[in-house]
């Protein structure tokens, strides 16, 4: 059964996190995070789930107490913002090295400093090399979606991996949206009862997990890491396809908007795909072909899914909504030009750096973008690769 | 890239490898390198981190065994309440057995000096 309502973005992801019901959450109030674990605090407090919830006095406890919990065959998560995900860094790598599948929403906020509270993807940025499965969400919908599938991707035993849900900070997280919420029931059972293989409470099978790992190993459990990463890439497909047979709603790697026929396109991830998608339309009325390409898994990257999805365009731009100081542009636009790089075909790619500290990527900003595109695509000139949005200059 | 490959889709995720080895490749590990084997630090054999060695002198040794007491890596082998031998393919070179010794029955002798002895030997030979 499904049913629609009106919750904000951190209320979808509450919502979803109390269906799940998992065994342990621990966490630390950060702006624009704090309502998902107040939200959640209150089912706990209520009864309404089953759940161990843990107040910790800062996020690198937060991670800590997760990671101990899953270690120990619990169901954990926890939940954070910016600040606090920074404060997380060292156990994060931790999580994703001891193979624990914890799920973390992470409500994307601009990392100090200056201090600021509002959106941008420095956070999520700083920990895309970490080993965590990232999944971005464009809208209450998706958070909430994407939370439920985050479980069943976690879990799974050729992954166990932990998975971070990233939803822009106040614009998805703070603004009522209308989303469909699936039943209670069908949720559990989607979700299933999590069976670990490997935990230190098992006493008929004692183990040592987190073990010191020399030269001589080090190495050879990155590269089961990678191996994880991989099949994480098929086991996303499957539990979209899974989760679109309860929910109507169907996730890959990717989405594609309009890029079949698609001569100028924009890549960018989270909300902002949105508002490109609505000027695309825009575009398309005028007699523009544009498209727009939203990955919604960011790592491990999409890379052969988005050289097929962007193979037949002329000019690309890149949105990056966090800037990473190379002085060569932002995180994704480095990732998506080395995607196309084999293809050969000239396509030219350009970056564009916008949204950082919650700065607003208005409607025009992505009219200039496509109008920059079509004007690449006539004159095959490129005059400034990367660029900035809405910043004034 | 190359194409996903579902055979190797469980390695390390179902088979518990209840021996690791130095030579063991990737896939061959047990995932995360969880140890499923009790009391197995004694199959890792530390004794190549030494660069200095302990080295008994039998005839001063009065077998107080206080070095058997305090060697941090039980390196010190004892029989019958005397001193035996040193476990070398433990042993770190810490020098803890020669400071507590309180005969001076251990020396510390660099590894590389021993090296010099057994190749003199082996040209005497
Ligand atoms: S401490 Fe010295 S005297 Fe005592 S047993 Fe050891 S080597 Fe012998
Ligand atoms: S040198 Fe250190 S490790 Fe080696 S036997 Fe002596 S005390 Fe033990």
């Amino acid at each position: 059964m499904k049913t629609k309502v009106a919750l904000t973005g951190n209320e979808a992801v509450a919502q979803a996190m109390k269906q799940i019901n998992p065994d342990v959450v621990a966490a630390y109030p950060i702006t624009p995070q704090t309502e998902i674990v107040q939200i959640f605090s209150s089912f706990v407090a209520n009864g309404e789930v089953d759940t161990e919830f843990v107040a910790v006095e800062s996020e690198h406890s937060a991670m800590s107490a997760a990671i101990g919990a899953a270690a120990g065959g619990a169901r954990a998560m926890t939940a954070t913002s910016s600040q606090g995900l920074a404060l997380m860094f060292e156990v994060v790598y931790i999580a994703a090295s001891l193979r624990l599948p914890i799920v973390f929403p992470v409500v994307n906020r601009a990392l100090s400093g200056p201090i600021n509270i509002h959106c941008d993807h420095s956070d999520a940025m700083g920990l895309r090399d970490s080993g965590v499965i990232q999944l971005f969400s464009e809208n209450a919908q998706e958070a909430y979606d994407n939370m439920i599938q985050a479980v069943r991707i976690a879990e799974h035993p050729d992954v166990r991996l932990p998975v971070m849900v990233n939803m822009d900070g106040f614009i998805t997280s703070h603004a009522m949206d209308v989303l469909e919420v699936i039943d209670d029931e069908t949720v559990k059972n989607f979700v299933g009862t999590y069976v670990p293989e490997d935990y230190l409470l098992d006493a008929q099978n004692p183990i040592s997990m987190g073990n010191f790992d020399m030269y001589d190993f080090y190495f050879e459990h990155k590269r089961q890491q990678v191996e994880a990463m991989k099949a994480a890439k098929e086991v996303i497909k499957e539990v979209g396809k899974e989760f679109a047979k309860i929910s109507g709603r169907e996730y890959g790697l990717i989405e594609s908007y309009k890029l079949d026929d698609a001569d100028v396109a924009l890549v960018v991830l989270n909300s902002a795909a949105g508002t490109a998608k609505g000027v695309a339309d825009e575009l398309r009325a005028k007699g523009i072909k544009a498209g727009v390409l939203k990955p919604r898994v960011y790592r491990p990257f999409p890379q052969e899914e988005i050289r097929e999805a962007l193979k037949g365009v002329k000019a690309v731009a890149v949105l990056d909504r966090a800037e990473t100081f190379s002085t060569c542009g932002g995180p994704m636009f480095a990732d998506i030009r080395n995607t196309l790089y084999d293809l050969k075909n000239d396509i030219k790619v350009v970056n564009y750096i916008y949204g950082l500290g919650g700065r607003d990527l208005r409607l025009e900003h992505v009219q200039q973008v496509f109008e920059d595109l079509e004007n690449i695509r006539k004159t095959g000139r490129v005059d400034e690769t990367v660029k900035y949005l809405g910043l004034r200059e | 890239m190359t194409p996903y490959n579902p055979f190797n889709r469980n390695f390390g995720s179902g088979t518990r490898t209840k021996a690791v080895r130095p030579d063991m490749k990737w896939h061959e590990l047990t995932r995360a390198g969880n140890i499923y084997e009790p009391g197995n630090a004694n199959t890792y054999e530390t004794g190549d981190w030494r660069s200095i060695r302990p080295v008994w002198n039998k005839e001063r040794c009065i077998h107080c065994l206080f070095c058997w007491r305090y060697c941090p890596d039980a390196s010190v082998i004892a029989k019958d309440g005397k001193f035996e031998t040193f476990d070398y393919k433990h042993c770190k070179g810490c020098g803890i057995c020669a400071k507590v010794c309180p005969v001076n029955a251990i020396d510390m002798v660099p590894e590389d000096e021993i090296e010099k002895v057994k190749e003199a030997n082996k040209d005497e030979n």
